[in-house]
């Protein structure tokens, strides 16, 4: 099968929800062909590789959009919705644009009496989101609680995109802020 | 990052001894400190040699089920002609629980030696670690372990110059808790949703891509390198409750406590003097109340209940709670448990795969009982329909996530029953409230 830019034609012009024309992550001989063949040669069953090349489109596009599904599933031989029902499953894959900065606040039991919904306000109110989910106007921040990070004794635990931030108090939080690169 | 306390004189350090010390994370470092003996050793003996001495040492599996290792990796038939695989479960999820991130954070070297080990003794060339798509930076020096110990030619076609095939590969979760569970995991690596399978046919007859497949927990494989190293009585004999339980165990403790962290003591260690010493009492002018001390999935048991338990697995089991992965939650007298236990429920509810309905609607009725009784809204009825739900939620499902929402909540208002019928008497007027849940909503 061939692996171009998958999306159906579309007319040109701004119409109402019109897309800019997707544009593969996994082209001919491109870095992250070779990644994606490198990893498949691990498995018997190349389908393997699928949450490998999910992650691979969100690093590149920052979401996975159902075009890059389809992608994915010409790449892997599996349909754009069977890697839909995958996407769907696991909460760490983006199915919308969120913002540059995504900040998870893990509130589950050992960090909520540690403290953790305070620091969810904090967040809150220090990025102008309006509320849990949402991006901030200036497209900088999302933020959302997130289930048990997995780093309870530093409670409260706080993953911005790959960096996980530990004992985070409310104070705290204009300086994390502020740490973060634009 | 940092790791937050040196080591308690009253630990016993083995998995633990490195934690801290970044020279540790590199294969000079870790070669430097005895790594990869047990590998070059155990690559020249029969693999039911190995698996012998790993039944002989008593160690059970560290994830939660305290199956004995030994015992599992006896059931791979060497020689049945059939691919075989070994899984390491890094997908570290059970709230409470953070000393599978150390020991990959710390030790990479520790868990690849093991991982090279397990898959040569059950007949495997290849193993898989699945690590939770948020632990970014134990995957990162995962990887660069391995990259390492590849460069070196320990592990890969020709593992330590034997011409024998021991490939070890990181795979990436993207966040379900679920995926702990060995066949959701499973489902997930072969990249499908991780939904748990029915069980039989077994993982060691029918597991990843059909395959006969073994699947330890990341301190269940770091322990072997060690009982290679000092043989099987060294291991039992450091067990102060041998033989039912042996060998060391890493406790991660968490909540409202004075030292949080990692610990790791012999099993059948005092509980009380673990609580006290070690992780230095409650906070200043706080009292401890209420524990769940294997991993949020574990009944709750009062403080008093906890003072009696030497810790083992048959020891939790005494007190009506079990050892479970390790993770200790305190709970101190400033906390509500009905607040506590609704939001570990809405935990269950956010993680259930919803494959089963007693599952899926029962995690979820269970989590609005609760928060509508924490926001003042509940009725004496609301409880006995928990119980009844947690009924209809044990022993019937796929996977036991539905029994992990009802084992502490039931418990949980079982001992602490005035907290809640407090909140059910004084209706609308309840200062308590979930985030989230407004006051008053039903």
């Amino acid at each position: 099968m061939s692996h171009g830019p998958s999306a159906p034609p579309r007319a040109p012009g701004g119409a109402p929800g019109h897309h800019e024309p997707y544009v593969a992550v996994f082209t001919d001989g491109s870095a992250r062909q070779t990644e994606l063949r490198d990893i498949i040669s691990r498995y018997p069953d190349k389908r393997a590789a699928l949450l490998p090349a999910l992650w691979m489109v969100q690093q590149d596009r920052g979401w996975i959009s159902e075009d890059a599904m389809r992608e994915v599933g010409d790449q892997l031989g599996c349909t754009a919705a069977y890697v839909k029902g995958v996407v769907t499953f696991y909460t760490m894959y983006h199915q919308h644009p969120v913002g540059k900065h995504f900040i998870q606040v893990c509130t589950t039991s050992p960090c909520l009496c540690a403290g953790a919904d305070d620091v969810v306000k904090a967040f809150l109110e220090h990025t102008g989101c309006k509320e849990l989910g949402l991006t901030s106007p200036d497209g900088k921040y999302s933020v959302i609680e997130v289930e048990c990070l997995g780093a309870c004794g530093f409670a409260t635990p706080v993953q911005i995109n790959e960096d996980c931030v530990e004992n985070v108090t409310p104070a705290k939080v204009p300086e994390i802020l502020a740490g973060l690169r634009d | 990052m940092g790791y937050p306390h040196k080591s308690h004189p009253r630990e016993t350090p083995v998995l633990s001894k490195h934690f801290g010390d970044p020279e540790a994370r590199t294969l000079a470092g870790w070669k430097a400190r005895g790594g990869y003996t047990a590998l070059q050793q155990a690559l020249q003996m029969e693999p039911t040699a190995i698996v012998d001495i790993v039944k002989a040492s008593g160690l059970r599996g560290r994830g939660g089920a305290g199956f004995p290792t030994g015992l599992k990796w006896s059931f791979m038939k060497i020689g049945d002609g059939k691919e075989h695989y070994l899984c390491c479960n890094a997908d570290e999820s059970e709230p409470g629980t953070f000393k599978d991130r150390e020991i990959m954070r710390w030790t990479p070297h520790a868990l690849i030696e093991g991982c090279a080990i397990g898959a040569y003794a059950i007949g495997a060339e290849t193993a898989y670690i699945y690590i939770r798509g948020e632990f970014t930076e134990p995957i990162n020096v995962m990887e660069r372990a391995l990259a390492e110990a590849r460069a070196a030619g320990i592990i890969g076609k020709n593992a330590m110059g034997t011409g024998k095939t021991i490939d070890v590969w990181v795979h990436k979760g993207a966040g379900a808790y679920i995926c702990g569970e060995e066949t959701a995991l499973m489902n997930s690596l072969e990249g499908k949703r991780g939904n748990p399978r029915i069980k039989p046919p077994f993982p060691a007859v029918s597991g990843l891509f059909g395959k006969p497949t073994t699947i330890n927990n990341v301190e269940t494989l770091a322990a072997i390198p060690h009982i290679l190293n000092n043989g099987a009585e060294w291991y039992k004999a450091m067990s102060l409750s041998s033989p039912k339980s042996s060998g060391s165990k890493l406790f991660s403790v968490c909540g409202n406590v004075s030292k949080p962290g990692n610990y790791e003591v012999v099993m059948g260690f005092s509980f009380k003097e673990f609580l006290y010493d070690l992780c230095g009492g409650p906070l200043p002018g706080r009292k401890f109340k209420a524990l769940i001390p294997g991993g949020s999935s574990v009944p709750t048991i009062t403080i008093e209940e906890a003072e009696a338990i030497a810790m083992d697995y048959e020891g939790f089991v005494e007190q009506g709670t079990m050892l479970g992965s390790g993770g200790v939650i305190i709970f101190d007298d400033a906390q509500s448990m009905p607040r506590q236990l609704a939001r570990i429920a809405r935990f269950y509810a956010h993680e259930s795969c919803a494959q089963c309905t007693q599952c899926r609607e029962g995690t979820a009725w269970m989590t609005k009982i609760l928060e509508r009784i924490v926001a003042g809204q509940g009725t004496y009825e609301d409880l006995d329909t928990i119980f009844d739900l947690s009924d209809a939620m044990t022993g019937k499902t796929i996977c036991v996530l539905s029994d992990s929402c009802g084992a502490p909540v039931v418990s949980g208002i079982t001992k602490f029953r005035g907290e809640f019928e407090a909140l059910i008497k004084g209706r609308r007027s309840s200062t308590v409230t979930m985030p989230g849940v407004p006051t008053g909503s039903r």
